[in-house]
């Protein structure tokens, strides 16, 4: 047998690499973080914002980079490649080569000085080659490791660097080194690399000046990008006036043999033009594509917006063949098709959305690690293994097994985690460090001593508030005793400037002046911890999100009330108390709601993790609407793997299965959640430390084209079922399928994603089962997205015929003689088309549960508009609620296909082994506490406290009754609906005591 | 006495989950409101005692807005029940004190609603400008 070893390597730095190497440290597991780049963050660092929400990628990514930086069980190996490796799972010998950063980086604060003085200018990689850099450099400005790096095929070697740095960090004798390292499995997440445009000189890129690509577009649409975030024409520095986006450049080509969709670029040309307007007086922005395929979670609505809100155009069923420019001008020229008309018009700027492809060592990745390539060269999985590679032990997520976006690799990242660790379960937190923190220093008796930090956000707050004046402002202020601004107040460097500077200057409470304390104030609460101070004794003042950002035009009345902000703010920090942990036990074991495929593999990670599962199913059986399923794009049997998953779930002792069993009510908190189950005609209760939502989903019923009054006409699931079980007729000449039924409309505005390639799946089946039929789709767009894409053109070679309706025109569907007549018109041929089909398949919306209202109640969960569940957050926490210990995953969170649903299954486990694997969980501490002299047991609060937390309760004192109230700190989550309540200041929440708001109040109400 | 136009100073009380965060998108999406609003965040709308908001009142803010989450949306169940309630009652308060009941407001926004939070921003400025400063200034 071989010796496990409790430690993983993940190869990449990207998002999905830092999500998994998050999850796997905080489930107790060693994690190697290896990266070619001397600094991590991938591609995400390069974005200026994020779809379909616009948030600021550098924002939402910041916490998870520093947090990957500072991971106690975490070691990055940046600068580094992968060389061999041996072994079998549960122990592995890898090699590594780390090249020559020669730069020690122990020594190097980040400061960034050698690259002021290093006389060499290279084209910045991060800026697309926009800008130059220097030979000595870090990446971006918020890189972790905070640490510089040469560029060796630069650097000529004058020594000026060494002679600038003052930590003595350079070191140029440093070799580069070959280490090896023991891992019991391995997480690939390379990434991708960008098609080259070059490839496609029809567009003239590289050669017209005014031809961008969307990554170089992206980069000015940034703050730290090349003109601060304005876009500007290469050729005259002049503002365009239009710009031009040509989508499927160096995708679903097949000159290029690249005949797969990027399944991203639609999204990301949508948000560059509605952003590149927004920073652009004035300007048209027009995307020109073949299908647009907004096929994600609200993707659709964010369309709908960018064409009817912010103005962008856009013009359907087009593959531009090419530029051309004027040479006087620089003005670029597009043929295109407007219906059934030829246009041509004239462009300042032509972007151009380049597509993905495998990472450029995706063939010394198959090497050195075994696994098979596809043949467009990404990683090998199949429908029902989505984040395996053909190499047992080593697990894959992110771009490099398919196209896609950050949500969809951030929870393959979490999934491939969950399996990684699955089979070295026994070796959790044998090699890892548990996060320490100094002890916590006494600060009773002492006099408030604050620090204010306040942060430039490099020119997000800089540009507008006047920082330096407003650290001025605050030194003047009572108690406090020290005050500084940082570029960026977030980066890492600043985190270990942070606890030099509170040990320094003896600080014990601080105030960060930045961004808003939802995404960052956890962050600088453990950085103060690693000083020994309380987290609670910290305070955030907003003035990014509540300042410098909706008063950009007023720079002098923004830096005005950034002043009072960090007024407010000191006001409040001199009454923190520290606040003493809470800590609650973890029951090791999960409810999973759902027997659907999701449900069951979910139940299954969670018995692999070495948890109990109960698995709790409304139906009779397993198998949810998988059940229906029979065919797979890839060939797969479905049912016989549905069956093997049944199996497996009924054979596992951890897992217990309530079939037929109706949840009546959840109870309780992470770590303790009771439920009520009716099961078999009684009530039993179950405990449980969190839970997995995976409802699944429904086909809709459609009320149109005859559905339900003509027997030939039938649903997607309906018609799949015929061709399975023979409901065909042999004498079937023509089958029609029609997309979009019920999704895309006003009263469901989501695409139901799936339908289009299940439409291909069924076309194909059909063709394959009766050659001499035609197969007639209508659509939309044919979203098809990622590999997928090749089934649809071989839909097409094999005489499937596709014809485009738009919404205001749909297909009609009437019968005539018997017969049924489906009449459409061809919007680019401008005439109607008429067939006489003998079956028409409907491809209706998914559906969200219908229970999922209710289990919402429960749990107190959010439902999306859509009333499927709304997530945490869209990008970053795509499995997780903001409810703590309650994760969600499959249909429940938007329709997906069975691979998506495994991935994020997996992926619910990993984050709920994160919880699970601890055996203390800390509570925030954000509670309700009673000053026992003020109360006079009135018991006002009890009533109203939505969580029963109250009790009033008696006991004597000096030999009388004394009525007090009594909180219990398990149940109380910090509402304050009590403290406002009370009419004797008897009960507060500890933070946001009576005393503190009002120590703001009157400090906002003080005239600077 | 000097021609400038009067700057009236509103207290903006918002929920961490909803309210505060469609404060944070308003940012995000750059939604320009004047800047005469102070936020302070609170847990939930329900953390608000009545005597806070007439305390601001009557030391000199121009204004009070209370912001929570939609109704259902609470994320402590009911507590935004209870702020309307609460709100009930300033209102009626506000008369002992002689103050405008344009002073006070009650408003959901959600997480969602960044143009929401900036558009009653500006409303909610507009209309104690054209109330002039607060009786109780100094
Ligand atoms: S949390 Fe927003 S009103 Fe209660």
């Amino acid at each position: 047998m071989v010796e496990k070893v409790g430690a993983v390597l993940v190869v990449g730095g990207g998002i999905a690499g830092m999500q998994a190497s998050l999850d796997l440290a905080d489930s107790g597991y060693k994690v190697y973080l290896l990266d070619k780049s001397p600094n991590i963050g991938g591609a995400m660092a390069q974005l200026d914002k994020t779809f379909p929400t616009n948030d600021c990628a550098m924002c939402i990514m910041a916490p998870k980079l520093v947090e990957t930086g500072r991971h106690r069980n975490i070691e990055l190996l940046t600068g580094a490649s992968l060389e061999a490796v041996q072994g079998s799972p549960g122990n592995f010998l890898v090699t590594i080569k780390k090249t020559a950063r020669k730069v020690d980086e122990t020594r190097c604060t980040g400061c960034g000085m050698c690259t002021h003085f290093c006389p060499v200018e290279v084209p910045d990689e991060y800026n697309m080659g926009l800008v130059t850099r220097k030979a000595i450099y870090v990446k971006y400005p918020q890189a972790v490791p905070a640490v510089v790096s040469i560029d060796l095929e630069h650097c000529i070697g004058c020594g000026i660097c060494e002679g600038q740095c003052e930590a003595e960090a350079i070191v140029y004798d440093q070799e580069e080194q070959m280490m090896d390292i023991e891992v019991g499995s391995i997480v690939v997440a390379p990434g991708f690399n960008l098609f080259d445009l070059a490839r496609k000189p029809q567009y003239g890129y590289g050669v017209y000046p005014n031809v961008l690509s969307s990554l170089e577009l992206e980069r000015m649409l940034s703050a730290t990008g090349p003109h601060a975030g304005m876009v500007l024409r290469p050729s005259d520095g002049e503002l365009p006036r239009n710009m031009a986006f040509i989508q499927c450049v160096g995708s679903r080509d097949k000159q290029t043999g690249n005949t797969y969709c990027s399944s991203v670029c639609c999204m990301f040309s949508i948000k560059e033009a509605i952003i590149a307007k927004e920073h652009t007086p004035g300007l048209e922005a027009h995307i020109f594509f073949m299908d647009m395929r907004a096929y994600g979670k609200e993707f659709d609505e964010y369309y709908s917006r960018a064409e009817e809100e912010h103005g962008v155009k856009f013009t359907r069923g087009n593959r531009i063949s090419m530029v051309e420019e004027d040479p006087v001008t620089h003005n670029l020229f597009i043929t295109y098709v407007d219906g059934a008309e030829l246009k041509v018009e004239e462009f300042d700027i032509v972007v151009l959305s380049v597509g993905t492809e495998a990472p450029v060592d995706t063939d010394k990745l198959r090497q050195v690690l075994g696994i098979d390539l596809n043949t467009h060269s990404f990683c090998e999985t199949s429908i029902f293994d989505p984040l395996s590679t053909t190499k047992p032990g080593i697990y894959v997520c992110g771009a490099f097994s398919s196209p896609k976006d950050i949500p969809d690799s951030v929870a393959q990242a979490s999934g491939a985690a969950a399996l990684a660790s699955s089979h070295i379960s026994t070796e959790r937190n044998k090699l890892v460090e548990i996060r320490e923190f100094p002890p916590e220093k006494d600060i009773s008796g002492e006099d408030s001593k604050i620090g204010v930090f306040i942060c430039h956000c490099g020119i997000n707050i800089g540009g507008v508030v006047d920082v330096p004046a407003v650290v001025e402002y605050a030194k003047t202020l009572p108690n406090v005793t020290y005050a500084e601004d940082n570029l960026y107040t977030c980066s890492q460097d600043t985190q270990s400037k942070i606890v030099e500077t509170i040990k320094e200057h003896d600080l014990n409470r601080v105030i960060v002046a930045s961004c808003t304390p939802r995404t960052h104030a956890p962050l600088f609460m453990n950085t103060i911890r690693d000083a020994g101070l309380n987290p609670y004794l910290f305070e955030m003042a907003n003035i990014r999100e509540h300042c410098s950002w909706v008063h950009s035009k007023e720079p002098e009345k923004a830096t005005q009330k950034a002043k009072d902000l960090v007024r407010m703010a000191v006001a409040k920090a001199a009454l923190l108390e520290p606040i003493p942990p809470i800590k609650i036990s973890i029951g090791k074991s999960a409810l999973i709601i759902g027997g659907g495929i999701t449900g069951m593999t979910a139940a299954l990670g969670i018995a692999d993790q070495g948890f109990d599962a109960y698995l709790v199913e409304k139906k009779d059986e397993l198998g949810g609407i998988t059940r229906r399923i029979h065919f797979a794009l890839t060939g797969e049997d479905v049912q016989a793997r549905m069956n093997e998953l049944i199996d497996k779930v009924k054979s596992n002792e951890r897992v217990h299965v309530y079939t037929g069993a109706k949840i009546k009510d959840i109870e309780g908190f992470v770590g303790s959640f009771i439920t009520t189950l009716e099961h078999e005609g009684e009530e039993k209760q179950i405990r449980h430390g969190v839970v997995l939502v995976a409802t699944g989903g429904a086909e809709l019923k459609p009320d149109e084209y005859l559905y339900g009054k003509d027997p030939r006409v039938v649903t997607q699931l309906e018609y799949e079922d015929m061709l399975a079980n023979g409901g065909l007729k042999e004498d079937t000449k023509s089958v029609a399928m029609i997309q979009c039924v019920g999704s895309r409309n006003e009263e469901r505005p989501y695409c139901s994603r799936i339908c289009c390639t299940e439409t291909i799946k069924n076309a194909l089946k059909t063709k394959e089962m009766m050659p001499d039929a035609n197969v007639y789709v209508f659509h939309r767009d044919m979203r098809t997205y990622g590999f997928r894409e090749d089934y649809y053109l071989e839909a097409a070679e094999k005489g499937v015929v596709f014809v485009r309706y738009y919404p205001e025109n749909p297909p009609k569907l009437t019968v005539n003689d018997g017969k049924l007549d489906l009449i459409a018109k061809d919007p680019f041929l401008d005439e109607e088309i008429v067939v006489n089909p003998d079956v028409v398949m409907l491809a209706v919306a998914t559906l969200p549960n219908a229970d999922n209202e209710e289990l919402s109640t429960f749990l107190k969960i959010p439902l999306s508009k859509d009333k499927f569940f709304l997530e945490a957050h869209v990008k970053l926490r795509p499995v997780d609620f903001a409810t703590e210990g309650v994760f969600l995953c499959g249909l429940a969170h938007s329709p997906k296909f069975v691979e998506e649903c495994l991935a994020q299954a997996s992926a619910a486990v990993s984050r709920a082994t994160t919880i699970l694997a601890q055996d203390e969980l800390e509570l925030e501490a954000t509670k309700s506490f009673v000053v026992d002299e003020k109360c006079d047991g009135c018991a006002y609060c009890v009533d109203p406290c939505p969580y029963d937390a109250i009790t009033l309760i008696e006991y004597m004192r000096d030999g009388t009754v004394k009525k007090t109230v009594d909180v219990d700190e398990t149940a109380c989550k910090g509402c304050g609906v009590c403290q406002a309540t009370c009419p004797k200041d008897g009960i507060f929440v500890r933070g946001f005591t009576l005393g503190q708001i009002n120590a703001m109040i009157e400090a906002a109400l003080e005239v600077a | 006495m000097e021609e400038e136009e009067y700057e009236p100073l509103v207290i903006a009380f918002c929920c961490n989950w909803c309210s505060y965060a469609g404060a944070d998108l308003a940012g995000v999406s750059r939604f320009q409101y004047p800047p005469n609003i102070r936020v302070i965040r609170t847990m939930c709308s329900g953390m608000v005692h009545p005597n806070l908001v007439m305390d601001a009142l009557t030391k000199g803010a121009d204004g009070v807005i209370i912001c929570g989450c939609h109704i259902g949306d609470c994320h402590y169940l009911e507590g935004n029940v209870i702020t309307e309630k609460r709100a009930d009652a300033i209102e009626l308060m506000l008369e002992d004190f002689g103050l405008e009941p344009e002073r006070f407001r009650l408003e959901w926004i959600s997480a969602s609603e960044g143009d929401k939070f900036a558009r009653v921003m500006n409303e909610m400025v507009e209309a104690v400008k054209a109330l002039g400063p607060s009786p109780y200034k100094m």
